[in-house]
């Protein structure tokens, strides 16, 4: 029994180090914000750290089966502008509203998945083509940017709570304890994660291949579709912009490697992802509250983007058996 | 006895290659039957048809009574029939409980129950005979060994009616091939009905009731062990006469310390897993490596190979001191060291490419000027080796992992031929392999020492070391422990330093 | 039977074929739109466009064929086309002769620098990439917002992506032919060729071989800087000027021509002769749609369909049961 936290340690260690990261970068942002530890900071930190984080759980479900979604930005956008017409109007339409963009966004992960499950293609070319369908049904629907929202419900939720905490970090929680646990304990999580792991043993042990890779892509796109929703009641509006797509799918695959998940899969949890993503938020933050200039600043979150994804490789430098290096 | 599972008229194509052709097969419950043939034989096939992973494509399976179709692994589960593969059905990143209990695993509140699912693993663990592994360990971090009872433990857990075993102890320590073998005639006892493939004579002859032999992809016979000699099954086997195993061995001669050592180890130690190694190899020699499995003669291979980094201790070839980086380096002519991997699918072989592809890649420098290939030399190259190795091909555009196990190794050993090299590491040359074959690749290595290289040859197989090698170092917890040539190189001399007795000792056991 | 025909009939011809049956039915359509659609001058006109996406495809052929990918290709084109007008600008005369080669050798440098992190810090490509894609991005933002260098192309660079000398011949597509017979013969008849596709396959059995997988690796990183900085200057001259953001539409049709072409996203399997017509599908795929006079958002969801159709139709994967 006194040796199970140790293996707890070592599975989890990458989203530990995330977390870390994540303390140790925004303690470093509080103090030097002329503000400081304030609702005002805390809270608007949060309205835009939360979206990646969100995006960055998306992402975690097909990488952990060794795939990919390169989509994941495009849902993201798609559901901001279908909620940007929705999630208007009374109560009840508005609820409805949300429902929709939820569907939507299961729905193109769906279609992701059962391409890859049905129509055996790889997860990247499947997803970025699937990418530029979503990003043209977004334009769709919003060729210029522009839409409401039902106010009450998005100042509740980019707002704070008593004792400064933001809602939306609340809501992050709400979506890590009723979506990620949930999966990550159930037989279809760990199916991904064997999957993942090795995907000839996974068949010969009978795991349902296809249906964890539609399940795992599916919620995906929902996750996405959360993370659009949230976006909406930020911005108030509904744009469809290629370039915030495609900025949010790179940074959600950068943020579960800062988050400990391997691209290979098999391992990693979504968790770290959202560590990883606030990680990601926070430094740009840092960066403009050093008073960095701003003509400095896209190359300094390159090099420390760079720097970030390649702190694992360091214990791969002291490897005694080169053949270790190959897998 | 009533049969509890019948294979009846079963044929597998794949491609234009027959792999089962109107097969037969029948096992009884409290019998352990074994299943005999050269590889291509198509006792593989057959058992992935017994256990869902493939589909024939014509023929019926008849369990108790019932004829069955298992469209996919978990009917035939559900069915009673578990299956442990050469490959392990294990995923690497999941704890041993994950891994044991990852179909139809305990449930609460429709989520994975993981007190529960760690007692069944436990438990499973236990009749297996391998208490000391911990269920929230990652399968990837266990030894082959570990892997592979975790992989009983896993069909076991299942409560099997039918236990099919293929290769499954080539993997396995002595100590762990003892445990299999108690627990398989216990579970036979208990009234199992158990399918056992294995290429190693003395296990079927331990362990089998009944005795299947394919050739070919056809059934060639049934008997009840023991009413055939050894010889006569090989000959069913490969249906032809086999006079000796081993190809004979010189007398020791006395002016072979006159020659220079093609290799001299003094000393090499390597981080934990090699401690003081000192072994010398003459040209014209074949120097067996023995002892328990992962004893370090692998990481000692690899060492001789440049792969591994921060080796101590002095390396001499020829008379000359050498450090050694890279494989790239202990290639080179001036070098001439070749490495034959244990597992030809991963570190020997590219699979997709092609035979030709495969053959000539280790020695495409010799075969290229300024860094553009000479089809011409490179074909002809090849050619030469698949008659020298007699490597049964269709063509030499088709990719290597079409043939079969016995003609990759040999694609394997032809690739490093090619350089001609001096000294030769083999290790487990002859797993998994064809009795056949292993004849071929022995009397391949008599020749090839008799050349001129000096060979060692790391094998599991106490029988090979004694038929094969002029001398054994017998390897312990990563030091030499024994030196045995001659009339002390026996199976119970071999046996006993592997567990670091002496002799003495070994008579007192 | 010779050495040749036994490669070549290993070289998986299927999917090279079904994408130049793809083009044809392209071409079909596209002329029921437009009379002069297969005109030799529209046609010429679209193998000019084709050149540029038809050199980054090639780098980007052989990192996918190493089982990576290149998603620094958007930021190493801008770098080539920004800093081959800004050399103009900088050193005058000798600036103007050395544009080109200096353009293309800033490429090569950040594709040495993936390689690096690649082959020896054993960073995923994916990520890697990624990140110096970043980083260019920054380079670029300092360089053009701190020290404004020239951004208008050499007369050279322009003669190159939009003259015809050889027989009326664009010669920014004879580059291509250059560049694509160079690839060609590199994949086909080197050493480094048969280790691309050694590494691509199984890079632990290719260095158990005792070949420097590592450098092989860094090579073709350094070929595919090269290749998408090298397109960046024929860009800036086709268009007489280099701008940020001009290597954006480049990265999915470069990805898309390759696979289309047969070449497998794992890696270690494809025939650069599939990645020249992957290319001119695409190519004719956008032509088409700009002819059709679809708006954008039509545009970018037919794009994507006919991409998965056409992988549907002879680009899938095996089942588990085979």
């Amino acid at each position: 029994m006194n040796d199970d936290w140790k293996f707890h340690l070592r599975e989890h260690k990458g989203a530990y180090a995330a977390a870390a990261m994540f303390v140790v970068i925004f303690a470093l942002y509080i103090l030097n914000h002329q503000a400081g530890w304030t609702a005002p900071v805390i809270t608007t930190a949060a309205n835009k750290g939360v979206l990646l984080a969100i995006v960055a759980m998306a992402q975690t479900l097909p990488v952990l089966t060794a795939g990919i979604d390169l989509s994941v930005g495009m849902v993201f956008v798609l559901a901001n502008c279908v909620a940007s017409h929705l999630v208007v109007g009374t109560p009840l339409q508005a609820a409805f509203g949300v429902v929709a963009v939820l569907a939507v966004g299961a729905l193109c992960g769906w279609i992701n998945g059962a391409i890859i499950v049905y129509g055996r293609l790889q997860p990247i070319i499947t997803t970025l083509a699937t990418g530029t369908v979503y990003y043209g049904i977004s334009l769709g629907l919003r060729p210029v940017p522009g839409g409401d929202v039902h106010a009450g419900l998005a100042d509740a939720l980019t707002g704070s709570l008593p004792g400064g905490i933001p809602a939306m970090g609340v809501v992050l929680v709400g979506v890590v304890l009723l979506v990620w646990v949930p999966y990550r304990r159930s037989v279809s999580g760990r199916a991904a994660l064997a999957i993942g792991s090795s995907e000839a043993a996974a068949y010969m042990s009978g795991v349902n291949i296809g249906r964890t890779k539609l399940i795992a892509y599916t919620l995906a796109g929902l996750l996405a579709a959360i993370g659009g929703l949230l976006l909406t009641f930020v911005t108030y509006s509904g744009e469809a912009s290629s370039t915030i797509g495609g900025v949010y799918t790179l940074n959600s695959i950068a943020a579960v490697v800062i988050g400990g998940t391997s691209l290979a899969g098999g391992a990693g949890t979504a968790i770290g992802s959202v560590f990883g993503a606030l990680v990601l938020r926070t430094i740009g933050d840092l960066l403009f509250v050093f008073d960095l200039e701003p003509l400095w600043q896209p190359l300094f979150q390159g090099f420390i983007l760079l720097a970030a994804v390649s702190l694992g490789s360091l214990q791969l430098l002291k490897v005694s058996n080169r053949l270790d290096l190959f897998k | 006895m009533e049969p509890i599972l019948e294979l009846i008229d079963i044929s597998k194509r794949y491609g234009g290659v027959r792999a089962l052709e109107r097969a037969r097969f029948a096992c009884a419950p409290g019998r352990i039957h074994a299943l005999l043939g050269e590889n291509g034989a198509g006792k593989s096939t057959l058992i992935k048809i017994m256990s869902g992973v493939v589909q024939p494509d014509e023929g019926r399976i008849v369990l108790e009574g019932r004829e069955r179709r298992f469209a996919h692994p978990q009917d035939a589960v559900s069915a009673g029939i578990a299956c442990i593969f050469q490959e392990l059905s294990l995923m690497p990143d999941l704890s041993v409980a994950d891994n044991i209990c990852i179909t139809n695993p305990p449930r609460k509140y429709g989520l994975i129950d993981r007190k529960e699912q760690r007692r069944i693993a436990e438990a499973a663990l236990a009749r297996a005979g391998a208490e000391d592994i911990h269920p929230l360990a990652p399968v990837g971090s266990l030894s082959l060994s570990r892997r592979q009872m975790v992989e009983i433990a896993k069909a076991l857990s299942r409560n099997p009616k039918i236990l099919i075993l293929d290769e499954a102890t080539s993997a396995l320590t002595a100590a762990d091939v003892q445990r299999v073998y108690t627990l398989l005639k216990r579970l036979r006892d208990e009234g199992m009905a158990i399918v056992y493939i294995s290429h190693r004579m003395n296990e079927i002859a331990e362990l089998a009731d009944d005795c299947s032999v394919f050739r070919n992809g056809q059934h060639v016979a049934t008997f009840a062990a023991g009413t055939q000699s050894d010889a006569q099954t090989v000959e069913m086997m490969i249906g032809r006469d086999i006079e000796h195993a081993f190809p004979p061995k010189p007398p020791v001669q006395s002016g072979l310390d006159a020659k220079a050592p093609a290799l001299e180890a003094r000393g090499l130690s390597w981080q934990g897993r090699l401690h003081d190694i000192d072994l010398t190899a003459r040209p014209g020699e074949i120097v067996g490596l023995g002892g328990l499995d992962g004893q370090g003669q692998r990481e000692f291979f690899l060492a001789l190979f440049g792969v591994l980094r921060g080796v101590g201790g002095e390396l001499k070839l020829e008379g000359r001191p050498v450090q050694l980086h890279s494989p790239k380096q202990a290639k080179r002519d001036d070098i001439g060291i070749a490495l034959v991997p244990e597992d030809r699918k991963t570190d020997g072989l590219m699979l997709p490419m092609s035979v030709l592809d495969n053959l000539s890649f280790a020695a495409l420098d010799r075969l290229s000027r300024a860094g553009i290939v000479a089809s011409g030399a490179e074909l002809r190259a090849a050619q030469d080796m698949v008659k020298r190795l007699s490597i049964k091909a269709p063509d030499l555009s088709v990719p290597v992992g079409t043939l079969s196990g016995g003609n990759q190794q040999k694609v394997v050993i032809a690739k490093w031929l090619m350089n001609a090299p001096r000294i030769i590491l083999l290790n487990d040359p002859t797993r998994g392999i064809d009795v056949g074959t292993k004849q071929e690749i022995y009397a391949l290595l008599r020749r090839l020492a008799e050349d001129g290289a000096a060979v060692l040859l790391y094998s599991t197989d106490y029988a090979e070391l004694i038929g094969c090698c002029d001398r054994v170092a017998v390897f312990f917890d990563g030091r030499i422990v024994r030196w045995l040539a001659g009339d002390e190189l026996t199976e119970r001399a071999l046996v006993a330093s592997a567990l670091n007795l002496t002799t003495t000792e070994a008579a007192a056991a | 039977m010779t050495a040749l025909a036994l490669r070549l009939k290993r070289s998986g011809h299927i999917p090279v074929l079904a994408a130049a049956g793809c083009t044809v039915v392209l071409l079909l359509v596209g002329s029921m739109y437009s009379q002069n659609f297969l005109s030799a001058d529209y046609l010429l006109l679209q193998l000019q466009i084709a050149s540029f996406l038809g050199i980054i495809a090639t780098g980007a052929m052989l990192v996918i064929l190493l089982g990576g990918i290149d998603l620094s290709v958007p930021w190493l084109v801008t770098v080539g086309g920004v800093m081959s007008a800004a050399a103009a600008g900088w050193w005058g005369a000798t600036g103007e002769a050395v544009a080109i080669p200096f353009g293309i050798a800033c490429g090569a440098l950040l594709g040495a620098v993936n390689g690096f992190g690649v082959a020896y810090l054993r960073v995923p490509s994916m990520i890697f990439t990624l990140g110096i894609n970043a980083v260019a991005q920054g380079l670029i933002v300092v360089q053009t917002g701190g020290f404004a260098p020239q951004d208008r192309s050499t007369p050279a660079m322009h003669l190159i992506a939009t003259g015809r000398s050889l027989l009326g011949i664009p010669n920014a597509l004879l580059v291509w032919a250059v560049v694509g017979g160079a690839t060609l013969f590199l994949l086909h008849r080197t050493t480094l060729g048969r280790s691309i596709y050694a590494v691509g396959n199984r890079e632990r059995a290719a260095y158990l071989s005792g070949v420097d997988t590592r450098r092989v690796v860094l090579m073709c990183f350094v070929i595919a800087g090269a290749c998408s900085a090298a397109a960046g200057v024929l860009l800036t001259g086709y268009s007489t000027k280099a701008y940020q953001a001009m290597g954006d539409a480049y990265l999915l049709p470069a990805i898309a021509a390759v696979v289309l072409g047969g070449t497998n996203i794992l890696g270690g399997r494809g025939s650069y002769l599939g990645t020249v017509v992957g290319v001119i599908l695409i190519t004719l795929l956008q032509s088409i749609l700009s002819v059709m006079q679809i708006p954008e958002m039509g545009r970018q969801i037919i794009y994507g369909i006919v991409i998965i159709t056409m992988l549907l139709v002879y680009g899938r994967g095996r089942r588990h049961s085979d």
